[in-house]
Order: C-alpha cells, then structure tokens, then sequence
C-alpha cells in the first residue's frame, strides 16, 4: 500500500498522526459535533486522470471545474433552472462548507480508484433490476417507479436508480450532505440531515438480530479501536443498493478524529456476489458550525403529486388529440 | 393504579393553586427519586422509553370505540382511557372547539399520521412506538421510531426557532433532576392525537423529564397556543423503559407504507 501516513495528511490537509482527540465524560474519543462530506472528488477516478492524487493547483483547479459544472445545471431560463437554482437556495456546494481532498478519487482500493470488476451474479442481479423496473412500466407511470430520493425513502449520491442509499457508507448526497454526531455511554448517533436519517450504534458486542430483519440503512456495531470508532453494518433489506450491492453487503467503517476540525472517515465495501473483490473509500469529514435543519422531505412531497398529475395530464391530452384525429 | 390516577387528578383539578405539586403526586405518590448520574453529573437519562397509554387516541377521556374503516374490525377499535390532561378537558376556545369536531369527523382525510407525517411535540412521545433518548452534554437527541423523527435538544446554544418545523425547535435545560425542554418554531399541521386535537404555528410546549424509578420516567408538558386555547394547560405521564435484553428502535419507515394511499390517485390507469 503506498503510503499509509501521508494518505491522512492529503486526504486532510492540516491533520496529522499525533493529534490527540478529545474524550468525552465518559471517556470516548469525542467525534461530536456537526461534519459535512460535501465535496468535488468523485467516487471513481476520472477516465483521464491516472494519478492518485492531485497537486494543491491541479485540485482547486478540479474543483473549479466540478462547481463549472454544477453552475452550468442551473443556467437561467432553462429546465433545470426553474426545478431549483442551487445558487439562489444556496444549495452550491461552494457556497457553504465543503471537504477539500488531494485524492482524485475517493475510491483508495483497487489502486486505480475504480470501482472493482461485477462478477457474474452482480450482472445478472442488475439486468434483472433492470427488466423489473421496465416491467413497471414508464418512469413516470407510477409513484413506485420514481427514484427512492424522489420518494423521500432515502438520501441518494444522485437522482439514479441504484446511486441510491442513505449509507452505510456514508457518500456525498447531492446539497446539504450534513451529518450530526452525539455520543452517549454505550452508543455513537449519526444523524444524516436528508431524509433525517438517525443511525443509533450500540457499542456492545450485542448479535445482530436475525437475517429476516433487514433495514434500509442496514444494522450496525460499534467498538474503539485506540481512537477510531469502527462499525461494521449488515442486515440490508437490498431496496436501495449501493452501485447495485446485493442485501448481503457488509460494511466496516473507521472514523477516526485527525483534528479539531476534520474526521478521516474510511469505508470498506465487501460483497463477493456483486464484486470480485471488496474496495474501500476515504475521504474527510469537515467540521461544519451547524445546526442543521429538519428535512421534512415526505411531508413537503408536492414533486411527486405533480409529476405524476402532470404525466396523467399529457396522457389524457394525447388521447384526446388522437380521438379528434380519427373523428376528423 | 388506574383509580388512584382518576381521583388524584380529580383533585389536582379542583386544587387549582396546586398545578405544581400535582405533577409529582398525580401518579402513584412518588416519593422524591435521585436518578443515576452521567459522567458530567447529571441525571442519566438515557435509555429507550415509550408511554403506556391511549393518548395517541384521545389525550382526554374516552371511551373504547370502533374503528373508522370497518373492514379492520376490532384491529383498529379505539382503546378507552382515562385521559392524560390535567383536570379533564382541554381549555380550547369555541371557534377552535368547533375545528376540533370537524377534525375528527374527517379524521381518515385530516389526521397526518394517517399520511406518516412527522408527529410533532409532544404528540411523538406517547405514541405507541418506542423513542431512544441519547444524552450528551451540548445536545440530547430523542429519536423516534415512528417515521424515524428527530429532536436535537440544544443544551448549550440557546437561541430562538431560526424556522418553523415539524418537531419544533428545543432548548433545553436541566432543573434538579427534571430536563426541561422549551419547544418553539412549529407549524400548524400536527395534531395531539388521533381525536382531532390541535394546535396553531403559535403553539409553545414545555416538558418536564423527571426519574421517577430506574425504570419510568414522569413526563409532563405545558401547552400554550392563545390562538387555540383560552389559557395555558398540562398533560402527563409516565413512561416505561424497554428493559427487554438487546432493546432497539426498529425501523418504521412508513412513508412506503402510504404512498398508494397519497399517490394512488395518479397511477398510470391501463388502456383499455
């Protein structure tokens, strides 16, 4: 592995090994606090890039690029204008507090920041999701069809089918990726802002509860390691597979506090049926000022009334167009 | 136990200068209860708790009752109970009272749980799901399993609603043994309860905590909404913890469970 030591240091830029984190009360390393993992370093290597990390100029270089990017979505007057201007909601990653990296990918292993090879099982899993979901009918037939983050079932990486996932592992969502962190003896909290998603992590060597009860951020464990916080989550219930995982995925992630101001957060993915061999991610955790606010996402739905009234009201509008054709 | 409850209350009604004292004698006489501590010294708190009652149903008095779709039979029949207001009945003002009644006849159309929104406070804390109270000295969370509903507890930063919200905003404080939380900053979309008891945006809660056992809390909270009520008035209980081994909220993501319900409506129809 090239480089362990200065991984930390160019995943965050001011951290190092010898910072001493500190406790709480009852004698917890303290990670709490308000953290984002907003940030402009794509989950795989970038097909031109080659190299694992970027210079400090090539990365705010790429970041200028990346926030290009998300300024060009919102060019006035067009589609994805009048949906949301990020920058009037100030939902520009930019514009608020953002996680900077040196990595050019936050996929560490495989070396070459990818994502591993699918075996033949994960295919297959994925042609069928694919034939289920066209077995629906039209994305817009339904409101079963429209994406998990579109229903507000859970936070999403993207507005893609099976980018979905309110973690574990915790990825960027697309604004406001905030997280909130409370500790409590015998439990570390996490709290995702969207979706207000609390994953509550016993730190006792409790089992897992039976297979039959799966979840949609699956179940977690807890324990210290010297002063990471190491959780290993399974018990999936599959509605929402990470880069199409099956419900067996298990994740172990490492949260250990390199700063007063930053968390290295690394994550391993393991799941033989879906990948040939499990890979691993890492990025920072920013510490953010807060509060972060209640996302009442299901209870503000009025997008899916009115994709769905609007899809119903162009049908109904083609047949009427088709029956005066034929009257004609 | 239930008896004691009516005729202490009873009293606690007429007894009008004893609003105070009634919240420690009204349930089972409690003699005076120093919790456990946390590291930092304060009562420990933590633990996952859930009331025992029908006040999701109706928080005053009420009778046992059919259910509203009768095709569920005696599944969703209404539990008697005694109520949970002190002194009987809710000081609502006449025109309130009046949207109060229609509430409850539209209860299937009007009632958000019905359509797993976020319950509110402190309409979360009794009903029939368990919450986790996860205490730190800055912020105490109260998480719900019904939809998964938060409350981050300010114990340090106080500071006034920056926005209205489901759950409200919390500052909270400790009194002795008692954590007290100050709610502000809700909107006027939750009810108290499956009866069509209600409140508006002005709507302000004061709860009271308070170890009353190693194993039941004593809740209270203080209602205040002058656009709703002709004065302020106050609800409590108590609330039992899961002592069961391995207790855990489980996950009641219900939104999946009302989409057809909400959406239904709009599903693509098959050619005929």
């Amino acid at each position: 592995m090239a480089g362990q030591v200065p991984s930390t240091t160019r995943t965050i830029g001011a951290a190092t090994k010898s910072y001493t984190p500190p406790r709480t009360p009852d004698g917890q390393p303290d990670l709490q606090g308000f953290w984002t993992d907003s940030t402009y370093t794509p989950l795989e290597r970038p097909k031109d890039v080659t190299k694992e990390f970027y210079t400090k100029e090539e990365a705010a270089e790429a970041e200028m690029r990346a926030a290009e990017r998300e300024r060009e979505q919102t060019e006035p007057g067009t589609v994805g204008d009048v949906h949301y201007d990020l920058a009037q909601f100030g939902l520009r990653k930019s514009q608020s507090t953002f996680a900077r990296n040196l990595r050019t990918s936050l996929i560490v292993d495989p070396p070459d920041g990818k994502l591993p090879p699918v075996t033949a099982e994960g295919q297959s899993r994925a042609a069928d999701r694919v034939a289920r979901r066209k077995a629906l009918g039209g994305p817009y037939d339904a409101v079963q069809n429209m994406p998990l983050s579109a229903r507000c079932l859970v936070s999403a990486m993207g507005l893609g089918y099976d980018d979905a996932g309110s973690g574990p592992p915790l990825l960027p969502t697309g604004y406001n990726s905030n997280y909130q962190i409370v500790q409590a003896p015998g439990y570390v909290m996490i709290l995702t802002e969207i979706i207000h998603n609390a994953r509550i992590i016993p730190l006792d060597v409790r089992p897992q509860p039976p297979r039959k009860i799966r979840e949609w951020m699956g179940i977690s464990r807890g324990r210290w390691e010297g002063n990471t916080l190491v959780v290993e989550t399974t018990n999936f219930n599959g509605k929402s597979p990470l880069r199409g995982a099956s419900e067996n995925m298990r994740v172990t992630e490492r949260f250990t506090r390199v700063a007063d101001n930053a968390i290295l957060y690394r994550f391993t993915v393991e799941d033989e049926a879906t990948w040939v061999r499990p890979w691993t991610g890492e990025m920072p955790l920013q510490k953010i000022e807060g509060p972060i606010f209640e996302h009442a996402c299901h209870e503000g739905n009025y997008g899916v009334a009115n994709i769905l009234s609007g899809a119903r009201a162009e049908e109904k509008r083609a047949a009427e167009g088709a029956t005066k054709k034929s009257a004609k | 136990m239930r008896k004691r409850f009516v005729t202490s209350m009873t009293a606690a009604g007429i007894t009008t200068a004893g609003l105070l004292l009634a919240g420690t004698t009204a349930i089972g006489q409690t003699p005076a209860y120093r919790a456990p501590r946390t590291a930092d010294g304060k009562p420990n708190l933590n633990g996952i708790w859930q009331a025992l009652n029908s006040a999701n149903w109706d928080i005053e008095a009420h009778p046992a009752g059919p259910s509203i779709v009768r095709e569920l039979g005696a599944i969703a029949a209404v539990p008697g109970g005694l109520g949970v207001v002190e002194g009987g009945e809710i000081p609502y003002r006449p025109e309130a009272l009046a949207t109060r009644k229609e509430n409850a006849a539209n209860q299937l159309k009007l009632d958000p749980e019905i359509k797993c929104y976020l319950p509110g406070v402190p309409r979360a804390t009794y009903m029939p799901f368990p919450f986790q109270i996860i205490q730190s000295q800055k912020h105490i969370m109260i998480v719900h399993e019904y939809a998964g509903a938060v409350r981050t507890i300010y114990m340090d930063k106080h500071r006034e609603a920056p926005a209205d919200s489901w759950m409200g905003w919390s500052n909270g404080h400790w009194e002795g043994e008692s954590l007290v939380v100050d709610t502000t900053g809700f909107n006027d979309r939750t009810w108290f309860d499956r009866a069509g008891n209600f409140h508006s945006d002005a709507l302000h809660v004061v709860e009271r905590f308070t170890a009353r056992s190693p194993e039941t809390l004593m809740y209270e909270a203080t209602i205040e909404d002058p656009n709703v009520f002709t004065r302020s008035w106050k609800m409590s209980m108590p609330l039992y913890r899961h002592v069961e081994r391995d207790a855990r909220l489980m996950e009641f993501r219900c939104v999946e469970f009302v989409e057809d319900l909400i959406y239904g409506n709009l599903r693509k129809q098959p050619s005929k």
